[in-house]
C-alpha cells in the first residue's frame, strides 16, 4: 500500500515531463483544481453529510475577490485570496448558522435558494461588473501577478494546494472532528443525545469547506483572468463540486481526486466533440451519472472498488483455505 | 387603481404558484422528500401544450388533459424506476436522484427545443377582460381560476376521499397502514403521479401566457420552494395561501422596485423567513 502511495505521488509530480504539448497539461491543472474544489465540498457533504447545492456561493467569492482586488486597487490578485476567505468565513457565519437549523432535503434546498439569491445580487450590481464579470491583467506585470502562459506553473500551485487539503482532511478524519462528524453524518439526534456538540462541529466543517472552495474559486480565476456570475455562482458550478465528489466517493479521502479525473477529461471531450453548443450534452451526461450513480452506487466508485477488491481477496481466501480443508 | 391591477394579476400568478407547489408539499408531507426535478415536470407540461398546439392544433382542454395524464404516467414511472429504490438510501443518494434527473430533463428539453423561446398563439383564450376598470388578460384569469379549483380539488381529495385517507395514513404510519390493508408503495406511487400532474397542468396553463424556455423550470422550482416553504411542509392550504401571497408579493416588488428585484425580494424573504421561522409561516413547531 506504502509502494503504491509513493508511486501515485512520483506520477503526479512527474507528469508533467511526459506532456506532448500544453493541450494535455491545462486539462492535467483542471483536473487538480476540480478535485481541490470537489474536497473543500466533501468535508461538509461527504464527512459531515450535510448536503450543501450551493457552495457556489465561496467558490464565486474566492474567484470574484482576486479579480475585484486587481481592477479596484491595482493590487496583484494573489492578495484577494485571504480577501476571499474572510468574506466566505464572513457569510458562513451569517448564513450557515440560520441554515444549520434546518436538517436533511430541507437544508439543500435552503442553500440553493441563497446561492441563487447572492447570484441574482452580483449580476445586478455594478461595482463587481454586473452581467459581464471582472478581467484580470492581460499582462503579467511582475511575477507576482500569477499570470503564466504555460499550465504547467498552475499544475504544480494547485497540487500543491490539493496535497495541503488532502492532508489536513486526512489528519481531521482520524481525529475526533472526524468522529464527530460521522457520527451527525450517521444521525443528528442519536449524535447530540451521546454529547456531540452538533451545531458547533457542523459550523467547523462548514468553515473549512468554505475556505477551500473559495481558494479552488481563487485559483480557478487566477489560471483563467476572466470571471462572470455565471462561471462562479451558477448553481450548475455547485452541482460540478457535488458530482466530482460523489462520482469518486463523498465521505472518502481520495474520491473527490478520482471523480474528477474521471469528469474532467470527459467534459473536455465532449466540449471539444460538439463545440460550445455541446454544452447541453455535457448537461445531459452529467444528470445520466448522477441518476445512475444514485440508483445504484450511492458510495461512488471508489466504494465499488473497494468491494469488488475485498471480494476477490475473500475467493482468494476460500481458494487458499481449501487444500487443508480436504 | 394601477396597483389594484397589480395585485389582481399577482393573485392569478399565485394561483398557478399554488396549483404546482401543491404537488410538490404533497410528496414532502408523505414521505420527507424534496423533488428537485419538480421544476422540470412543469417545463415538460409546457412542451406538451407546445407540442400539442403546435402539431395536433388541439384546444385548451386537449392539451391540458394531454398534459395531465401524461405527467401522471410519468410521475408513477419515476417512483417505481427511481424513488422508491433510494427514499431509504443515504440522504446524498435521495437528494441526488431528483437532481440529476432535473439536469438530464432541462438539458434534454435543450438539446431537442434549442434554447430559443417559444410561445403560444394569444388566440387561445383571446382578449381581456374589465372588472371595474381593471383589465385582466383572458389567459391569466382562465389558468388562475382553474389552477384555483384543482388546488382546492386537491385538498378536498385528501380529506374527504377513500384514497386521500389512505395516502395521509400512509404519511402518519406506514407499518399501521400496512396492518390495515393499504400498499405503501401504491399509494406512494398514486402521490407522485397527482404531484406531477398538477406540475404538468400548471405548466400547460402557464405555457399560454408566458414564454417556453429550457431554463424557465430553474426559477419556477425555486418559487415553487418558497412557496412550500412559507406554507409550510405538507400542507396543501398552507401552499395555497403561500403561493397567492408570493404572487402579489412578486408581482409589486416587479411593479414598485423594478423588474429585476422580483426574485431577489422573494429569496431574500425566504432567508428571511429561514432565521426566524423554519417550519413556515403556516407550519407546525416541529
Amino acid at each position: 500500500m506504502f509502494r503504491f502511495g509513493i508511486i501515485v505521488c512520483a506520477a503526479f509530480l512527474l507528469y508533467p515531463f511526459f506532456l506532448p504539448d500544453d493541450f494535455y497539461g491545462r486539462m492535467a491543472a483542471e483536473v487538480l483544481l476540480a478535485a481541490i474544489g470537489a474536497s473543500a465540498w466533501n468535508i461538509l457533504g461527504g464527512y459531515a453529510g450535510q448536503i450543501s447545492v450551493g457552495h457556489a456561493v465561496f467558490f464565486g467569492i474566492g474567484a470574484y475577490a482576486p479579480l475585484l482586488i486587481f481592477t479596484k486597487f491595482g493590487l496583484p490578485p494573489i492578495v484577494g485570496v485571504p480577501v476571499g476567505i474572510l468574506v466566505s468565513t464572513a457569510v458562513t457565519v451569517v448564513i450557515g448558522l440560520p441554515t444549520f437549523r434546518l436538517t436533511g432535503h430541507y437544508f439543500s434546498m435552503a442553500t440553493i435558494a441563497v446561492a441563487e439569491l447572492i447570484r441574482l445580487v452580483i449580476s445586478n450590481w455594478d461595482y463587481v461588473g454586473a452581467a459581464t464579470g471582472l478581467m484580470g491583467p492581460a499582462v503579467a506585470r511582475t511575477w507576482l501577478d500569477l499570470s503564466f502562459r504555460s499550465p504547467i506553473p498552475y499544475y504544480y500551485i494547485f497540487l500543491a494546494v490539493l496535497a495541503c487539503l488532502l492532508l489536513l482532511t486526512w489528519h481531521l478524519q482520524r481525529s475526533r472532528m472526524g468522529y464527530y462528524w460521522r457520527a451527525i453524518r450517521a444521525g443528528e439526534r442519536p449524535a447530540r443525545s451521546l454529547g456531540v456538540p452538533v451545531v458547533r462541529y457542523k459550523l467547523y466543517a462548514l468553515l473549512l469547506s468554505a475556505g477551500f472552495t473559495s481558494v479552488a474559486g481563487s485559483l480557478y480565476s487566477l489560471m483563467v483572468g476572466f470571471i462572470d456570475p455565471e462561471s462562479g455562482f451558477g448553481i450548475l458550478k455547485s452541482v460540478e463540486l457535488i458530482i466530482i465528489a460523489a462520482l469518486g466517493g463523498a465521505g472518502s479521502l481520495f474520491g473527490p481526486l478520482v471523480g474528477a479525473m474521471i469528469l474532467v477529461p470527459l467534459q473536455t471531450m465532449t466540449n471539444s466533440l460538439y463545440g460550445g453548443g455541446g454544452s447541453g450534452l455535457t448537461y445531459i451526461i452529467y444528470g445520466g451519472i448522477i441518476v445512475l450513480l444514485a440508483r445504484y452506487e450511492p458510495g461512488g466508485l471508489l466504494d465499488l472498488w473497494h468491494r469488488m477488491m475485498s471480494r476477490r481477496a475473500h475467493r482468494a481466501d476460500v481458494a487458499a483455505a481449501k487444500p487443508h480443508a480436504s | 387603481m394601477t396597483i389594484i391591477q397589480v395585485i389582481a394579476s399577482g393573485l392569478l400568478l399565485g394561483a398557478v404558484y399554488a396549483l404546482f407547489s401543491s404537488g410538490l408539499t404533497l410528496i414532502w408531507g408523505m414521505m420527507n422528500f424534496i423533488n428537485f426535478a419538480h421544476g422540470e415536470f412543469v417545463l415538460i407540461g409546457m412542451y406538451i401544450a407546445f407540442l400539442v398546439v403546435t402539431y395536433l392544433n388541439g384546444g385548451p382542454l386537449l392539451f391540458v388533459g394531454t398534459a395531465a395524464v401524461l405527467l401522471f404516467g410519468f410521475g408513477i414511472v419515476i417512483y417505481y424506476g427511481l424513488i422508491r429504490h433510494v427514499m431509504r438510501g443515504p440522504i446524498l443518494a435521495q437528494i441526488l436522484s431528483t437532481f440529476g434527473l432535473a439536469l438530464l430533463l432541462r438539458y434534454l428539453a435543450f438539446f431537442i427545443f434549442k434554447a430559443d423561446f417559444k410561445t403560444l398563439p394569444d388566440t387561445i383564450f383571446p382578449g381581456t377582460v374589465n372588472i371595474g376598470g381593471i383589465f385582466l388578460g383572458m389567459p391569466q384569469l382562465v389558468a388562475g381560476g382553474v389552477a384555483l379549483v384543482i388546488t382546492l380539488g386537491i385538498h378536498l381529495l385528501l380529506k374527504r376521499t377513500t384514497i386521500g385517507s389512505q395516502l395521509l395514513a400512509v404519511s402518519e404510519d406506514r407499518q399501521a397502514a400496512m396492518l390495515m390493508g393499504i400498499r405503501p408503495d401504491r399509494m406512494q406511487a398514486i402521490a407522485w403521479g397527482l404531484s406531477a400532474a398538477t406540475a404538468g397542468v400548471a405548466g400547460a396553463l402557464i405555457a399560454t401566457f408566458y414564454y417556453i424556455s429550457p431554463t424557465v423550470g430553474e426559477s419556477l422550482a425555486l418559487t415553487a420552494f418558497v412557496v412550500v416553504a412559507f406554507g409550510g411542509f405538507g400542507s396543501v392550504p398552507g401552499a395555497l395561501v403561500a403561493g397567492l401571497l408570493i404572487g402579489v408579493i412578486q408581482s409589486l416588488s416587479a411593479y414598485l422596485l423594478g423588474p429585476i428585484y422580483k426574485d431577489i425580494v422573494v429569496y431574500a424573504m425566504f432567508v428571511a423567513l429561514l432565521w426566524i421561522r423554519p417550519t413556515g409561516l403556516f407550519g407546525k413547531a416541529a
